[in-house]
């Protein structure tokens, strides 16, 4: 964990793909350029989607962890 | 980590043909994912993949009697899609949709509105409207011009990729 200052915690557990993602993408364009959003799954290939999908938009991966099977991604609006 | 953004938006043309549940299912995850990740999202809907489109209640479509018993005899609607497999007098979608609950999986349908949340554009074909008798008020909110097979070839050419589902 960190002291990053979280705008915004988008719960994505027990969903299924692309749900994640689709929240993830929901939750983001809430914020304005430079803000952090959190959001955990519980879905195991969304590490690697949130990745790509990380890469993909621009939003940076600025934390990414796993504990007790929740993936915690941190991202940054672009 | 460091992200490296795109230049230019990537763009995915997909080519939604079939109107059967699994095949409709494949392309909503695609598209609405695809608009999720920034990617310019088409999809030219044609032939059977048009009957996903129409209203879910409508429940007759077309002009005359042969389009009408065509829609009598394949439910348009994208809740009413059937499996090309195991079908079973609708026990198979219905059991799809019991798993998909469970595991908490979004619906064709849901992912169609999300997709067009996230803007990605999906396009009528004018010959298939024309074939099956369907109206613009025949289909649902939000669907661009209807097009033909030329536009369809300029967009796939144009895209970093090209699905046909």
């Amino acid at each position: 964990m960190s002291n990053l200052e979280i705008k915004l915690k988008v719960d994505a557990s027990g969903l299924s793909c692309p749900l994640p993602i689709l929240r993830a993408t929901q939750g983001i364009k809430t914020l304005e350029s430079g803000q952090l959003m959190e959001i955990v799954a519980t879905d195991p290939g969304s590490v690697k989607d949130f990745d790509a999908w990380s890469k993909a938009t621009g939003n940076a991966m600025v934390e990414q962890d796993s504990a007790d099977g929740k993936f915690r991604f941190v991202l940054r609006r672009k | 980590m460091t992200a490296a953004p795109a230049d230019k938006p990537k763009k995915l043309v997909i080519i939604c043909y079939s109107g059967e549940l699994e095949k409709t299912w494949a392309t909503m995850i695609l598209a609405s994912t695809a608009g999720a990740m920034d990617m310019e999202t088409t999809v030219f809907v044609t032939f059977w993949g048009l009957q996903t489109f129409v209203k879910d209640k409508k429940r007759i479509t077309g002009v005359n009697w042969m389009q009408k018993m065509m829609s009598f005899m394949q439910r348009p609607g994208a809740s009413h899609r059937k499996l090309s497999k195991m079908n079973f007098m609708g026990m198979g979608p219905w059991m799809m949709f019991q798993l998909a609950k469970k595991y908490n999986v979004a619906k064709p349908k849901e992912l169609l509105e999300m997709a067009q949340a996230v803007g990605v554009q999906f396009l009528p074909c004018q010959m298939t409207m024309d074939m099956f008798g369907l109206k613009r008020e025949d289909l649902i909110e939000g669907m661009g011009e209807p097009v033909g097979a030329a536009t369809a070839l300029q967009l796939m050419t144009e895209a970093d990729s090209t699905l046909f589902i």
